[in-house]
């Protein structure tokens, strides 16, 4: 395997306080070196053509982002996305490492289909797939999963997402046992009697629109319910893509009785608000109401929401950012709002979507840093997210202030489906590299590769 | 009227309805003719595409289409290739293939026109989509009431019922608040939407509440009744119809508390007993059936003033 020096960038490793201009070695798939102002040895041998190098001057060089929610279709829904194109997509975005929700057609809710998932990762995949299982048996609401054999078998955590596990007796059980095997409960908080048939936010512009709405409380009463069921059983739960200021609340009163509750927010929680599904959008771009690539489960809310989930993020209530990238095909969107399958493709566009919050200065680049590498390893107990010497040598290199217009046809993702097609982004993936092979490479960007003569 | 299509009242300004209601002045006298018909829509073709049971919007398009000669296709989606699977969209492409210069479509899904006003390079007009809008409804509430009583600004108007799967009462907050009405709406907590009260956004027009039937109606000029669908009970909504029908029927006793001849104004159709006593259905202050009569001439003013003879084409 080639060494490769990655040399001037701004490395940014939260969990080891690394916040310096440097370089960066990787040998045989390993970080081998990290150091501010230079590795004076690897440099020369990079000038002397002896030494693959990236110039990431300009770019900030950090552990590879971790996405703890994608949904890549496979096995069952290969038309909206395979392992494939999924972890192509990742890669494209900066992310080396996807944890996979179960809602797969079989469900994954038992050894053979995390092994089969496993396998096709490994043959096909270009990043890390980590599966996350059902917690109940066909995500059914009835019936634990086989926890034990499950963990044995390489899942990360537990969840029946897309929906509830509506009987609080079955998540009592489940948080109680899966804490034997110390492996969270990613919850999808949703009350499905307050949100039946809903499509957007439960408000004032839903009113407008004539379309059903999911009130907050419909997240919130399940928030506050798997949080008392946690307490009450000692479990690990991971509250799934929170998007309401009162389940920000909720999450950072937990934390703060000292209960092990974690929590993620989506790129588009922290950036859209409900006033996209009326048409009006960021700046003067405004398109037709009803647009259904704005469809998303859960909603996006109101502006209060949206800042209630910065200060979450800020004041660490919230330890990751996953992006739920839920591709689908566009017969699935291309057609009336009520009909519509919930779901944005995200991976390609999270940094650039987080990164507007950088630069209107809401946020700094390191807290961004950290909830998409240390905060969520931290959250699910990944030994990833870090450039720490020895450790995989998961990479992104990122232009924090490249400006890109966002065309879903470029995707590598098989989901064209993005509520900001057409937008103007800043800050974009240059390289990914896994193991220290670079596994996405930005085209325009193909003579920062700089190949050893000899 | 620089205007493609009529998707709702929204974005309507107060000029361009009173373009619409003076243009269906002209278009009444046409229908008070023997021979009510014009050329005006001659060579254009109308396609009335509803994916909705209805019976007197669609008639009343078909008449007002009919009325200026324009040819006119009925589509009823049970008898159409919809029955198929075929999309919204895939079913307007082919519409635009085989020659539709406007589009009239009913549907159940809120927002369904403004799909259609995105694939089809002729016109849409609304007539009804889901919770949503029902514009040519609203206008012809407005032009009613217009000429009843001579104006719409300052009156004040109580809408009650289910306002919340109303697309009706949407619309005609609307229409009513842009053009100067002072709008109550009336009916039990549960059968009404979230709205802003305040009126510190620009999302909805800020409206009064108030639940007691007979305080609302007090000193109305107009009260509109709004069908309720019985399955709202089941649903949870209401505890019973009886009680339904003991807080908010418009009766003669109520009727009486608002102005003198204020106007009692149904979209339709009319559940008879129960939102609505049959003695004010069919009472003096009614106008109900001028609703049905003006719709038409409301309707082919509209079609005039989109089929480019009443206006430029944005």
């Amino acid at each position: 395997m080639e060494d490769i020096l990655v040399r001037g960038g701004h490395i940014i490793d939260v969990g080891q306080n690394i916040d310096f201009i440097g370089d960066l070695l990787i040998r045989e798939g390993k970080v081998a070196e990290v150091g501010a102002g230079g590795l004076a040895g690897a440099a020369e041998k990079a000038e002397r053509g002896e030494l693959r190098w990236i110039d990431a001057s300009g770019c900030i060089v950090c552990p590879g982002f971790i996405d703890l929610h994608v949904h890549l279709r496979e096995p069952g829904d290969e038309d909206k996305e395979t392992i494939a194109t999924g972890t192509r997509a990742a890669a494209a975005g900066g992310f080396t490492t996807v944890a996979c929700m179960p809602n797969t057609n079989p469900p994954i809710d038992n050894r053979s289909t995390v092994e089969y998932v496993l396998q096709v990762a490994k043959a096909q995949g270009v990043v890390k797939v980590l599966p996350i299982a059902a917690i109940t048996k066909k995500r059914g609401g009835e019936e634990l999963t086989e926890v034990g054999e499950l963990v044995a078998s390489g899942v990360v955590a537990f969840s029946d997402d897309g929906k509830s596990v509506a009987s609080s007796r079955i998540m009592r059980y489940a948080l109680a046992y899966s804490s034997m095997f110390g492996v969270p409960i990613s919850s999808h908080c949703q009350d499905e009697e307050l949100t039946k048939g809903g499509v957007m936010n439960e408000g004032i512009i839903a009113t407008r629109l004539g379309l059903k709405g999911m009130p907050a409380a419909a997240e919130e009463d399940i928030v506050a319910r798997d949080i008392a069921l946690a307490q009450l059983t000692d479990g690990c739960l991971h509250i799934a893509h929170v998007s309401t200021a009162g389940a920000v609340d909720l999450i950072r009163r937990a934390k703060a009785a000292g209960l092990a509750v974690t929590a993620e927010v989506t790129p588009h929680h922290l950036t859209l608000t409900e006033d996209w599904v009326a048409g009006v959008r960021r700046g003067p771009h405004v398109k037709a109401p009803y647009d259904t690539n704005t469809k998303v489960n859960p909603p996006l809310r109101t502006a209060e929401d949206v800042a209630a989930l910065i200060d979450g993020l800020k004041d660490g209530t919230i330890d990751a950012v996953a992006t739920d990238h839920a591709p689908h095909t566009i017969v699935d969107k291309l057609c009336e709002y009520d009909l519509a399958e919930f779901g944005i493709s995200g991976l390609e566009t999270a940094l650039g979507c987080l990164l507007t919050l950088f630069h209107e200065r809401i946020i700094d680049l390191r807290l961004i840093v950290e909830k998409l590498t240390f905060g969520p390893a931290q959250a699910f107990n990944l030994s990833c997210g870090t450039l720490k010497p020895g450790s995989s040598a998961d990479v992104v290199i990122f232009d924090p202030n490249e400006e890109w217009v966002v065309d879903p046809s470029t995707f590598q993702s098989k989901g064209h489906n993005t509520p900001l097609a057409g937008l103007t982004l800043r800050g974009r993936a240059k390289a990914t590299l896994v193991e220290g092979r670079v596994v996405f490479q930005a085209k325009e960007e193909l003579a920062y590769a700089h190949t050893p003569s000899v | 009227m620089k205007r493609k299509d009529i998707l709702d009242l929204d974005d309507f300004t107060p000029e361009e309805i009173s373009e619409v209601l003076e243009t269906a002045d002209a278009m009444k006298e046409i229908l008070s003719r023997p021979i009510k018909k014009v050329p005006a829509l001659r060579g254009k073709t109308v396609v009335n595409l509803f994916y909705e049971a209805s019976t007197r919007t669609r008639i009343s398009f078909e008449l007002a289409a009919k009325n200026l000669s324009a040819d006119v296709v009925n589509v009823a989606t049970s008898a159409s290739s919809v029955v198929k699977g075929e999309s919204l969209v895939d079913t307007i492409k082919t519409l635009q293939a085989l020659g539709a210069d406007i589009i009239v479509i009913r549907h159940p899904q809120s927002g369904a026109p403004y799909l259609v006003a995105q694939h089809l390079e002729g016109s849409v007009i609304n007539a009804g989509d889901g919770w949503h809008a029902h514009p040519t409804q609203a206008l012809l509430d407005l032009y009613t009431i217009r000429e009843n009583l001579g104006t719409i600004a300052g009156l004040s108007i109580v809408i009650v019922g289910d306002i919340l799967h109303s697309r009706v009462a949407r619309s005609n907050i609307w229409g009513m608040t842009k053009m100067g009405a002072e709008l109550t709406l009336c009916g039990p907590e549960t059968l009404l939407p979230v709205l802003d009260r305040t009126g510190s956004t620009n999302a909805f027009p800020e409206v009064r509440v108030e639940h007691n039937l007979d305080k609302a109606i007090e000193g109305a000029d107009v009260i509109m009744a709004l069908r309720l669908q019985k399955e709202r009970q089941r649903g949870g909504l209401l505890p019973s119809l009886r009680e339904y029908i003991q807080l908010y029927q418009l009766t003669k006793e109520r009727v009486a508390r608002a102005k003198p001849g204020a106007l009692v104004m149904h979209p339709g159709p009319m559940n008879e007993g129960i939102e609505i006593a049959p003695e004010v259905a069919h009472g003096s202050q009614s106008v109900i059936e001028e609703q049905v009569t003006n719709g038409v001439a409301v309707r082919m003013a509209l079609l005039h003033l989109l089929s480019g003879d009443g206006g430029d084409k944005a």
